[in-house]
């Protein structure tokens, strides 16, 4: 999923100063698993943002929804009936949400309440990690199922560096040495020797983000 | 390819090779090269310039070699793919080649993490064994890493760098097999200070057959004090000090402390002549070049052959 955390209530308290009735927007789909955007936290926000208004002597009017999806469209125009008589559209789906609100409701801003972070899982209650960096040409199939481009803090192809220490990442004690992984793996399924050896050719980085703005078009889909 | 490396050149007659490096200073003054040039003079077959050693802004090591080319010095350029993709590497390299380096050092570098702008985006387009195999393409294969022809191929002599001392250690010799697989044909290790774990990594080298398609060249730091050897041992990320190291200069008054770690370093030097497969030294005295000489000298490693 794609995992997103809240930014500091006083940076969207700022970020608010200017208007007085706004549309606090979740969405039900990965922020609401991350626990960052769903209803629940919607009703938190909104609540924690009138307070803060109040506080301060002026009011704030907060029309809460919570859409199916915020990158769908046909959710996003679920709430074309009433956005025009707000001000502003407090999103706190991922940045995929903000930006379909801000390109559907061209006339209202589209304000960030998150902050996205990585495609990831979550580990335990209440903690998530990283997996995926979506460079749009998978390899995991030559490296035990552990993607070194994320894991590793070099992205190197033929690690581990030379930093690698009790099976610790050089960049934190926190972080796990992603080379570590990839060697134990490949050990554990008995290809470590083909696999390891191997000179790891150069990456071709012109289907991940660097190729420009990605898009996938399916004409078996298509209408 | 032989290239005009006097480095190449110390290890083809079979001579026992000296490298040095010189960190870049925080600023524009060519001087300080200059300075730490003259403390190497005539003892050193090739001296390092390092490429923003520790993720912190140093001149180049491009410009910083020249300097120390005008004196007279072979320069080893170091090249860390922290900073530049693909395109700007490869494009140095050409200039390196073009200005006269005949050397190159080939690494992924220190995480910006550690430096002085923690907030930079880093590169990694390719990997050091991956710029290894781009230095050798362009300079065996006269081609680019897109497979256009360039030119005039650089002729450079390939290094890379080894750290016997990260974990997981089964696999450091294996690691070491992939750059020269893929291309190097000098090694610089990271500093050693546990000279049995050393040997232990050198055996598997030899076993190996490595020492004899690449040049190994073993690298030793004085300790100027306890305090210094505290440091890079639980500080500095793949670094192994054992505490008989730290327990023999804490044996000594504080003011012979410095005097003792130039000890401690020539007699590792010393050992490791000794051990099979060792081609030579890389003596990193850092921000201390000018007892580069007095180890060079204790070592018995002067006057540096003329090729």
């Amino acid at each position: 999923m794609i995992v997103a955390e809240a930014k500091p209530i006083e940076d969207v308290i700022a970020m608010i100063d200017r208007y007085d009735k706004i549309i606090l927007a979740g969405c039900k789909e990965c922020v609401a698993v991350c626990a960052a955007g769903g209803e629940k936290e919607v009703q938190l926000l909104a609540s924690a943002l009138k307070t803060a208004r109040k506080t301060a002597g002026r009011e704030i009017e907060i029309r809460e929804v919570t859409l199916e999806r915020q990158c769908d469209p046909e959710y996003v125009e679920g709430i074309r009936g009433f956005a025009g008589d707000y001000q502003a559209i407090l999103s706190i789906a991922c940045g995929v949400g903000v930006q379909y609100m801000a390109e559907h409701y061209k006339t209202i801003p589209a304000l960030p309440g998150l902050n996205t972070s990585f495609m990831g899982g979550s580990i335990e209650q209440g903690v998530w990690s990283e997996r995926c960096q979506g460079c749009g040409q998978c390899i995991l199939h030559l490296t035990g199922g552990i993607c070194p481009i994320t894991r590793c803090s070099k992205s190197l192809f033929n690690g581990p560096c030379g930093g690698s220490s009790d099976g610790k990442c050089e960049v934190d004690k926190e972080i796990e040495c992603g080379w570590q992984l990839i060697i134990d793996r490949l050990k554990t399924l008995g290809e470590f020797e083909a696999r390891f050896t191997e000179l790891f050719p150069l990456k071709d980085w012109s289907t991940s983000r660097d190729g420009g703005q990605r898009k996938i078009v399916r004409e078996d889909l298509k209408q | 390819m032989k290239t005009e490396s006097r480095l190449e050149k110390v290890l083809e007659k079979g001579a026992f090779a000296v490298t040095s490096e010189c960190g870049p200073p925080r600023g524009a003054d060519p001087d300080v090269i200059r300075e730490k040039g003259k403390l190497l003079k005539g003892v050193v077959d090739a001296a390092n310039i390092t490429d923003c050693q520790t993720s912190v802004v140093r001149m180049s090591s491009l410009a910083s070699c020249l300097i120390l080319k005008e004196m007279g010095f072979d320069p080893i350029l170091q090249m860390v793919t922290r900073d530049r993709n693909r395109i700007a590497i490869q494009s140095d390299i050409l200039g390196a080649a073009a200005l006269g380096i005949n050397n190159m050092l080939c690494l992924s570098g220190d995480h910006q993490r550690f430096g002085d702008h923690p907030q930079a985006k880093n590169v990694y387009d390719i990997d050091s064994i991956q710029l290894i195999m781009a230095v050798k393409k362009m300079r065996d294969e006269g081609k680019f890493l897109n497979d256009q022809e360039l030119t005039k191929p650089p002729r450079l002599f390939i290094g890379a760098a080894a750290n016997p001392f990260a974990d997981p250690f089964e696999i450091r010799a294996l690691r070491l097999a992939k750059k020269v697989a893929a291309g190097a044909q000098f090694i610089q290790t990271q500093c050693i200070f546990n000279l049995d774990r050393f040997a232990e990594w050198m055996r598997e080298v030899v076993d190996m057959g490595l020492h004899e398609r690449v040049a190994i060249l073993a690298g030793v730091t004085p300790l100027k004090s306890v305090g210094m050897g505290k440091y890079m041992k639980n500080l500095v990320p793949g670094m192994d000090v054992p505490d008989e190291v730290i327990e023999r200069l804490k044996g000594v008054e504080k003011e012979k402390q410095s005097a003792e770690g130039i000890k401690i370093c020539i007699e590792s030097i010393q050992r490791l002549k000794e051990m099979e497969g060792v081609r030579g030294v890389h003596i990193m005295a850092i921000e201390w070049e000018e007892k580069v000489k007095e180890i060079a000298e204790g070592a018995g490693l002067l006057p540096r052959p003329k090729v």
